[in-house]
């Protein structure tokens, strides 16, 4: 069981979290303007490195902010965490 | 009496003004308090105590702690478990235990014949054998006459189990010598300790071993420790604890066996910890040769805490085996205990390292036993000079076996930390750390005391970051030997001999079995270990690992570390699945969520279903003359020709606020919300990115910029997720918020060709004509005396009001319903005359039609997916999809041929009713109460195409027919709903 550190609440143990997949580039404005392979892509092609990853966790039973954090696949060293703005 | 001649009179931790009396394999026993059952059992003179896992060879006891490979029972009465080690059950008054895997008895076992048919019976041989019909068929009678105990059967009745979670700055494992010192050392600095050890006392192996410290016993000294850090409140001290995993970021898992609390069976700790000291000690191995399983063969550190702290006689004329310098120690207390020390074999070559006071001990030097005689009690060992081969026989019924001796890594090897092989010691040990932990004492392959104290106190400091100047000061000691070994794997053996030479005594492995793995190209120590199946179940590499290395590199031709180690799981010890749950079984596991009414439903006689999300909700009102089919039929009607009410409290609810709002409802819902008006209400289908239905509910406009939304129950939570993970991961600059309203609002539904009368009746504010209050509007107003929110939508096809009110004002509001709808024959209805109405109509069910891989468009709902809007979640999806021209499975309805029998939900539809592969599925079945017949929906590849089609629908013995309708049956153009 990991502990996630929230920027909002601190360290706190992986129960409260859920996890929301590998980060994405955000959502573009207006999707039909990308070409079918592009979008294809971004829907089905995780990026699955050795190393550190940069992933959604969602705190919904502390403070409800979605996170980012880094952690490092090989240790399950959380080197970052920090919300979108 | 018989403890006479296996007892020593005086001496050990045992208090023998208490005589506790208990059962094993049935007969009665006496020992002391103190006793575990293995030390009991052996000073009574009980020396046949388990038949092994697969041959059935007689065993004995070899261990005295949680690495006893051998001897398994499982306890009876109210303690009922199974496989549990003989030298970890402590006996008490009304102990009850029995040997697993025999029967009748040890003594006389009727499975033993294996024993004589094991050359025809190697490693591999059940799979190999067994493969016609197939494996399962076999399993259940091989499992019965191999394997341990059987899985209680009984409920622990005065009591439960207990869960806890802990902070502290540091957790040592293990409170031998080392973990003594440190927790000392932490706790006097101010620390919080948590200090747990798998024993009955702290102590570890100082309550096996005659030692001095600071000139007095070292029981004086354990116990002055021990009361001095119960004295200090930072320190948690924890006996018959055992922490038996590792996991990330410094979690580490405790259970206690045995807590102080009454009425709490057992409490397993979650324990973060800011760092760890694994002080677990080292666990002495086997030595391999022919009958090396036999009873009387055990462990030489076992016989020392046999002889010491339980005051126990293992035997009467002793012989001591081992390739190390800890035997002598063991030498020196058999003499102390009255044992006869007939001789000491020392497969060491070039090392003499005899103490001055053993001079007078007959050692052969450089020779190995070569093979021990006896069936169920050890008679006589054959011995052999190392270098000519020569042998003699030696008379004697206890033998001492050293093979050196190896930390105890499990736990560090659970924190990802990588072992290293050390050739001076013959041993894997800890390498660097990876998470925040250290091995001390033994576990760091440490193995004199004086070291180990100083290594404790050095990591401990460095743990707490500390200065020099912060050390405690340490005992006085003794002088010791230092630790010296020569390593053997095996002694050398013919084959005959290898397939009675044990190399893992609990799963029944043999040397020859490991060389039959490597014959057949199984020769990686992983596949070794899957091939044979040593070091796996309970000893987890405990005893035997290190020796299957050991023979793998002597068959190849390497070193240890080239062959690697096999990896080593938690748990370190068995553990009992109450102890993970807790409290949180029955009930209280999952708990259930409950509307205001579910008391009212369950008095009024309604069968209670989940419906999704943890809530219960009825499933149907049967009355005592009722069949189930009845009883749906009786409420589907009342539905359809008079008035019912149903409890849709569940249902998942939101209001999101804010001047964005309508853009995010926009990008959720597939069709417009842009030209929806104040006070009305719209059906929405919300999709995955990938296109896919993922959840459909009303939306209701109750200002600008400010919105009511509905959701089927069981996705509310999903839906929440999708609804916040898209505002702030992908739109964090709109100005939205949304509020969970799900439990604030409860709700009566109102359905049948009389609601609008009905509400009259009840009495309300609200202007109820069509024309004021059409379909799909919401009004506010009072309904009798409440304060509400009435809705006009329909999940049955009938006229509807859903009446929404405030959660605590739901039953009286019931109450109300209940009793002015009297006069029109009002009842109650539930989920499943709702399932079967919505079937007439074809609305969709989430898991029914939706099911995770459908589309709108095969559906057929291409009416909902906005063509102005330019972009929405899933719509690129979809588009893209249908750019292919598919063949997608479709919904359409069905007139099964046989008008009355039901058709199973996900029953498969073939080409014909062929045995081929499907070509849909139905998805639904019901009894129509509108036609009096069965209806079905079902998915059909292209079938929106296939209209009047007849299709298949293969069933276990036999094909029904079915004509394809469209997926609607009642009301095809919805004037009802709309009256």
């Amino acid at each position: 069981m990991l502990q996630i550190s929230c920027p909002f609440c601190g360290p706190r143990s992986e129960v409260e979290f859920v996890y929301g997949g590998p980060l994405k580039d955000r959502r573009p404005d207006d999707v039909s303007q990308i070409d079918d392979s592009t979008w294809i892509e971004y829907l089905t092609v995780p990026k699955n490195p050795l190393g550190p990853v940069q992933e959604r966790w969602w705190h919904v039973r502390g403070c409800g902010c979605w996170l980012t954090i880094t952690r490092d696949t090989r240790s399950h060293d959380i080197i970052e965490s920090e919300i979108e703005s | 009496m018989s403890k006479d001649l296996f007892r020593q009179t005086k001496g050990g931790l045992i208090d023998r003004s208490q005589t506790i009396s208990f059962q094993f394999n049935g007969t009665t026993y006496q020992g002391y308090s103190g006793d575990s059952l293995a030390s009991a059992l052996m000073a009574n003179g009980v020396y046949l105590t388990a038949r092994s896992f697969k041959y059935h060879r007689p065993r004995g006891i070899v261990g005295s702690g949680y690495e006893e490979p051998s001897s398994l029972v499982e306890l009876i009465g109210d303690e009922e478990s199974g496989n549990q080690p003989i030298t970890r059950v402590q006996i008490r008054p009304g102990l009850s235990a029995r040997s697993v895997n025999c029967w009748p008895s040890p003594n006389f076992d009727l499975m033993a014949m294996n024993q004589y048919i094991s050359k025809l019976i190697p490693a591999a041989f059940y799979y190999k054998t067994f493969k016609w019909p197939n494996w399962h068929f076999f399993e259940p009678s091989i499992r019965r006459a191999a394997g341990l105990a059987s899985a209680p059967n009984k409920i622990h009745h005065q009591g439960h189990y207990e869960t806890r979670n802990a902070h502290c700055d540091l957790l040592i494992v293990g409170a031998g010598p080392a973990g003594l010192i440190a927790a000392l050392q932490a706790a006097r600095s101010g620390a919080r300790v948590i200090l747990a050890d798998d024993g009955l006392e702290s102590g570890g192996s100082l309550l096996s071993q005659h030692l001095k410290i600071d000139g007095k016993e070292a029981i004086e000294w354990v116990r002055e420790t021990t009361a001095s850090l119960d004295a200090m409140d930072n320190v948690t001290r924890l006996t018959e604890a055992t922490v038996w995993a590792y996991r990330e970021h410094n979690l580490l898992v405790i259970t206690e066996r045995s807590p102080a609390t009454p009425n709490v069976f057992q409490r397993s700790w979650r324990v973060r910890a800011k760092h760890v000291l694994i002080a677990t000690g080292a666990i002495e191995r086997n030595l391999v040769f022919a009958n090396n399983d036999r009873p009387g063969v055990m462990m030489a550190s076992a016989i020392q805490s046999y002889v010491n702290r339980y005051a126990a006689k293992p035997g009467k004329r002793a012989v001591l085996f081992a390739n190390n310098s800890s035997i002598y120690a063991v030498a020196r207390d058999l003499r102390a205990a009255g044992v006869e020390l007939v001789a000491v074999i020392d497969s060491r070559n070039s090392v003499n390292d005899l103490p001055e006071d053993l001079q007078d001990i007959q050692v052969f030097r450089n020779f190995v036993v070569e093979q021990c005689h006896g069936t169920k009690r050890l008679r006589a060992i054959t011995i052999k000079n190392a270098a000519t081969g020569e042998t003699t026989k030696i008379v004697c019924d206890l033998l001492g076996v050293s093979g050196g001796w190896n930390p105890t890594v499990h736990l560090f090897s659970q924190s990802r930390g990588k072992v290293k092989y050390d050739a001076n010691l013959a041993t894997f040990i800890p390498g660097e750390a990876v998470q925040a932990c250290q091995c001390i004492g033994s576990a760091s392959a440490i193995f004199t005391l004086q070291k180990v104290m100083q290594d404790a106190v050095q990591k401990t400091l460095e743990a707490l970051n500390l200065d020099q100047g912060d050390a405690i000061l340490l005992p006085q000691l003794e002088p010791e030997a230092e630790y010296s070994i020569e390593a053997l794997w095996h002694v050398d053996l013919n084959e005959s001999l290898c397939s009675k030479s044990f190399i893992d005594i609990q799963n029944d492995v043999t040397l020859s079995d490991v060389h039959l793995a490597m014959r057949e190209g199984f020769d990686a120590v992983e596949h070794v270990k899957r091939y044979t199946t040593a070091g796996m179940g309970i000893d987890q590499g405990k005893t035997g690992n290190l020796n299957v290395i050991g023979a793998i590199a002597l068959k190849n031709g390497c070193e240890p570390d080239e062959v690697g180690t096999t990896t080593f799981r938690s748990p370190f010890v068995p553990i009992e699945f109450g102890a993970l749950t807790g409290i949180r079984e029955g009930s209280v596991y999952l708990p259930y969520r409950h509307t205001s009414i579910t008391q009212w439903n369950k008095d009024h006689g309604a069968k209670m279903y989940e419906s999704g999300a943890r809530w219960r909700r009825p499933g149907y009102y049967q009355r005592s003359d009722e069949s189930f089919q009845t009883t749906v039929n009786r409420e589907s009607r009342l539905v359809r020709e008079g008035l019912a009410v149903y409890d849709g409290a569940p249902l998942g609810k939101f209001e999101i606020k804010g001047p964005d709002a309508l853009k995010l409802i926009d990008m959720l819902y597939t069709n417009n919300f842009d030209n929806l008006k104040v006070g009305m209400g719209r059906y929405g289908l919300m999709l995955n990115e990938d296109g896919i239905i993922f959840d459909d509910g009303v939306t209701f406009k109750l200002a600008d910029n400010h919105y009511f939304m509905s959701t089927s129950t069981g996705n509310a939570d999903a839906v929440n997720q999708h609804m916040e993970f898209f505002l702030q991961t992908h739109r964090p600059d709109w100005q939205v918020k949304i509020t969970t309203i799900t439990t604030q609002w409860a709700n009566a539904t109102l359905c049948g060709p009389k609601a609008r009368e009905m509400m009259h009746a009840l009495g309300t504010d609200i202007d109820l004509s069509n024309e004021a209050f059409p379909f799909m509007a919401m009004r506010e107003g009072k309904v009798g005396d409440f304060q509400a929110r009435v809705c006009r939508v329909s999940f049955t096809g009938e006229l509807s009001f859903e009446i929404n009110v405030r959660s605590r004002d739901s039953l009286a509001l019931w109450e109300t319903i209940m009793k002015v709808g009297k006069p029109f024959n009002i009842s109650p209805v539930g989920s499943e005359s709702n399932h079967v109405l919505r079937v007439e109509k074809g609305f969709l069910s989430l898991g029914h039609e939706a099911d995770g891989t459908t589309t709108p468009f095969d559906l057929g709902l291409n009416w909902i997916m906005s063509k102005t809007k330019t972009d929405y979640i899933g719509k690129k999806a979809n588009e893209i999809r249908l750019a292919e021209n598919p063949s997608r499975w479709q919904l359409v309805g069905l007139l099964p041929d046989d008008r009355e029998h039901l058709i199973d939900e996900s029953a498969p539809i073939t080409p014909g009713g062929r045995r081929e592969s499907s070509e849909g599925f139905v998805t639904a079945c019901v009894w129509s109460v509108v036609h009096n017949r069965v209806i079905a929906l079902a998915l059909l590849e292209n079938g929106q195409s296939r209209m009047d089609e007849t299709i298949y629908i293969r069933r276990k013995d036999h094909v029904v027919t079915a004509k394809v309708t469209a997926p609607c049956f009642y009301d095809a153009k919805g004037q009802l709903l709309r009256s």
